[in-house]
């Protein structure tokens, strides 16, 4: 192939989708690689401190779209320290000069600051696509930037950020020219917005589609809205509460019935039960369903909804929603992809909402489910091996039983048995989150059997290192590794240190490493950051040179091109 | 479920990390005990016990802990009354927020929940008891090491900084408040 000229092999890669084939490819020979960068349109940076701004720059001249993502996962537990790093700002600046052409710019886990956003909005007035998930540092003033210059926005979607409410005008400045918006999501912030800017902005940009709208809009709005736009595919609602008589509600449901293409449903803030009847028309034809900040919607309600959706392939609940739900859901939805059940009740008058009954339940009726996120009370290794018989297609699986540390309760066993069924069975499982009384066993079938496993977050769970080291020596295709509170020492971190090369990163907390053992592994691996991450009011224990046998608490390793990063905290020790 | 009835004060604040199951009076047993099986939990006493505060568990986003309004948010940056537990013989210290707990019982089990996860049974036995019983003690605003239990609750988490499980025998000690 490498007879072929250039352009030749250039669309041929044209037809590669994933980054991770690309990357590939461009290993191949120097001709392919030099073909292949000046082609790449997308790039996806796993780790923005795994290498430097300017090298992706320098690298893909050509770059249209680019993705990065900063803090490690268990950032989202308060694991990592306010101001550990993760900086959008170094990224936007390098893109600016380097990369004018950049159309999308989709960011996770950063600090994003004002600033960052009006240099972004400045800098690239042609861009299409802003995309920012569970990032912080930034308010209302920095998406006023982005409105205003970036003329044919297209895209403006914000999930889950931590946003600082500076007044609700950064909805006004969308110019009246403006009519490209196909996606808007703004469910994340927490003021008001001008309701009759937005009334306007929506009714103009006709080829709107997904529509995702704060707590802060009212029904009324909400039915305004609606009329103006009866071709969204995505609505995400605002807050519902509303007097079922009300004439804004009838006209809801008015507005709901136009809207013969809404595909999927999500906000639902403190919506009463009887107000779901709204939504009765679009049920059929709903293939994603997010109910999970519906507190006051009971297993009951929803069981009236759900059966009249069986095209459903998504569905988000409370625990609330019960056994018997579940069970509901099972019969009804043969379609279903995607599971979440999140806990209502997470500081504990013991109200058991779903155990295990409600999962083998799911896996009875779901055949087909492939991601499963469950938060319960209590979990049996005879449900798990049933879930596992029942469903062999998981490529996600996380289950999160409440009680650290807790046995199945019929035999008081640990869960070992259940997990290793799930592994066994499911080959393409990539994504596992283990919870429960675990011991080395399961580490065990983990490193024997889940050889296409990518991510595995591991926390109260194991006897000793041997169970890191059957993971680390077993699973070929481990790319992200987290563990909190087991019992993993230096040993087990040190076994195999040619492994974190071949991963993005590693995270361990509350374990037995210390930080000899830290120094021996940056030692013996110049290619990763070791970072030992103190606790920041451990500042009167410290010692001025705690010793290499002190544990450490929270330790962060990860490979990369770019050397210790300059922009580390006081807290933040990189070896 | 539990029912240790002792009087107010170290009645209510012992620790009792001895083998699960063997060391409150009245247990209903709901279920038969596999034999000799030592890793085997009281299963009623964990669904009645407060949960222990610890950071970051159950892993849910902040995001969603914090939307729902009414019921109690743990923003766990400032608002928490949080204190570092330490225990002597664990590797590492813990963190919980008193201000989950309605009293002194309560703080207990959360407690005894919290450690137990660490097999801290097995580290008392290795140790020479056979689950010695451990005393819970605090470090007040004004440096001194007191014995949990003989203030007024509320007083207790207004003063308490830090938290420290230590050997019955080395508490003996220690000064009571009265």
């Amino acid at each position: 192939m490498t007879y072929f000229p250039e352009e030749v092999v250039e669309h041929i890669f044209g037809f590669l989708s994933s980054h991770r084939d690309r990357n590939v490819v461009s290993t191949v020979c120097k001709a392919w690689y030099r073909v292949e960068r000046l082609s790449r349109r997308s790039v996806f940076v796993g780790n923005c401190y795994a290498v430097r701004p300017g090298r992706v720059m320098a690298r893909f001249p050509g770059m249209k779209c680019l993705s990065v993502k900063g803090k490690p996962h268990f950032a989202d537990f308060n694991l990592v320290p306010h101001d550990w790093g993760g900086f959008a700002l170094p990224w936007i600046e390098v893109a600016a000069r380097g990369c004018p052409g950049l159309e999308e710019l989709r960011l996770k886990r950063m600090v994003v600051s004002d600033e960052s956003l009006e240099l972004l909005a400045r800098s690239f007035p042609n861009l299409k696509a802003l995309v920012l998930v569970s990032c912080e540092g930034f308010s209302t003033d920095g998406l006023a930037a982005i409105a205003t210059h970036c003329r044919g926005l297209r895209e403006l979607d914000l999930q889950e950020n931590e946003v600082e409410d500076h007044g609700r005008q950064w909805l006004s400045c969308f110019p009246d020219s403006c009519t490209s918006l196909e996606s808007l999501n703004f469910a994340c912030l927490k003021g008001e917005v001008n309701a009759c800017a937005l009334e306007r902005l929506v009714a103009r940009c006709v080829n709107l589609r997904s529509l995702k709208l704060n707590r802060a809009i009212s029904v009324e709005s909400l039915a305004r809205i609606l009329a103006r736009t009866p071709h969204l595919v995505e609505l995400g609602t605002g807050s519902f509460t509303v007097e079922h008589r009300a004439e804004a509600y009838q006209r809801l449901i008015h507005a709901f019935r136009k809207c013969k293409s809404l595909k999927s449903l999500s906000g639902f803030w403190d919506i009463a039960p009887r107000c779901l009847q709204a939504i009765y028309s679009i049920c059929p034809n709903l293939i994603v369903l997010n109910l999970s900040y519906a507190p006051a919607i009971q297993g009951a309600d929803l069981v009236k909804l759900i059966r009249h959706c069986f095209k459903l392939q998504k569905l988000w609940v409370l625990d609330c929603i019960g056994d018997k739900g579940l069970a509901v859901v099972a019969s009804s939805c043969k379609e279903l992809l995607e599971l979440r059940v999140f806990p209502s009740d997470i500081y504990g008058t013991g109200t058991a909402a779903v155990t295990e009954e409600g999962l083998v339940a799911i896996s009875s009726g779901c055949s087909k489910l492939n991601s499963l996120l469950y938060f319960c009370h209590q979990m049996t290794n005879a449900a798990l091996i049933t879930v596992a018989k029942n469903c062999t297609h998981f490529t996600r699986f996380r289950l999160c039983i409440l009680d650290p540390g807790k046995p199945d309760p019929d035999t008081n066993q640990p869960l070992d048995e259940g997990f290793g069924a799930i592994v066994r069975s499911c080959k393409d499982l990539r994504r596992l989150s283990l919870s429960g009384l675990l011991t080395d066993k399961v580490f065990l079938y983990i490193g024997e059997y889940a050889a296409h496993l990518e991510m595995l977050s591991i926390a109260f769970a194991g006897d000793s290192d041997k169970g890191m080291v059957y993971v680390l020596n077993g699973c070929k295709n481990l790319r992200k590794l987290e563990i909190r509170d087991s019992p993993f020492g230096d040993a087990a971190l040190l076994e195999n240190v040619g492994k974190y090369e071949t991963m993005r990163s590693l995270w361990m907390s509350s374990c037995d490493v210390t930080l000899g053992g830290c120094k021996a592994l940056a030692a013996k691996m110049p290619r990763l950051n070791v970072e030992v991450i103190n606790d920041r009011d451990d500042s009167d224990e410290m010692e001025e040179n705690p010793s290499d046998m002190h544990k450490v608490e929270k330790m962060y390793v990860y490979r990369t091109l770019a050397g210790a990063r300059n922009d580390a905290p006081e807290f933040v020790e990189i070896l | 479920m539990e029912d240790v009835k002792g009087s107010d004060g170290l009645g209510d604040t012992e620790l009792r990390l001895g083998l699960p199951g063997t060391s409150t009076a009245t247990r209903s047993a709901k279920r038969a005990l596999p034999e000799g099986d030592e890793e085997s939990h009281d299963e009623l006493r964990r669904t009645s016990a407060a949960k222990a505060q610890v950071v970051g568990w159950p892993p849910i986003r902040s995001y969603r802990k914090n939307s729902f309004p009414g019921r109690k948010v743990e923003a766990e940056a400032a608002a928490g009354l949080y204190v570092k537990v330490s225990m002597d013989g664990a590797p590492y210290l813990r963190k919980i927020d008193l201000g989950v707990y309605k009293g002194y019982k309560e703080l207990r089990e959360g407690l005894d929940n919290m450690f137990k996860c660490f097999s801290l049974a097995e580290l008392s036995r290795r140790e020479g008891g056979s689950g010695s019983e451990y005393a819970i003690t605090y470090e007040d605003k004004d440096g001194d090491l007191m014995l949990v239990g003989d203030v007024p609750w509320e007083m207790f988490i207004s003063s308490c900084k830090r938290l420290r499980i230590m050997k019955g025998s080395e508490a003996r000690g220690l000064n009571s408040r009265h």
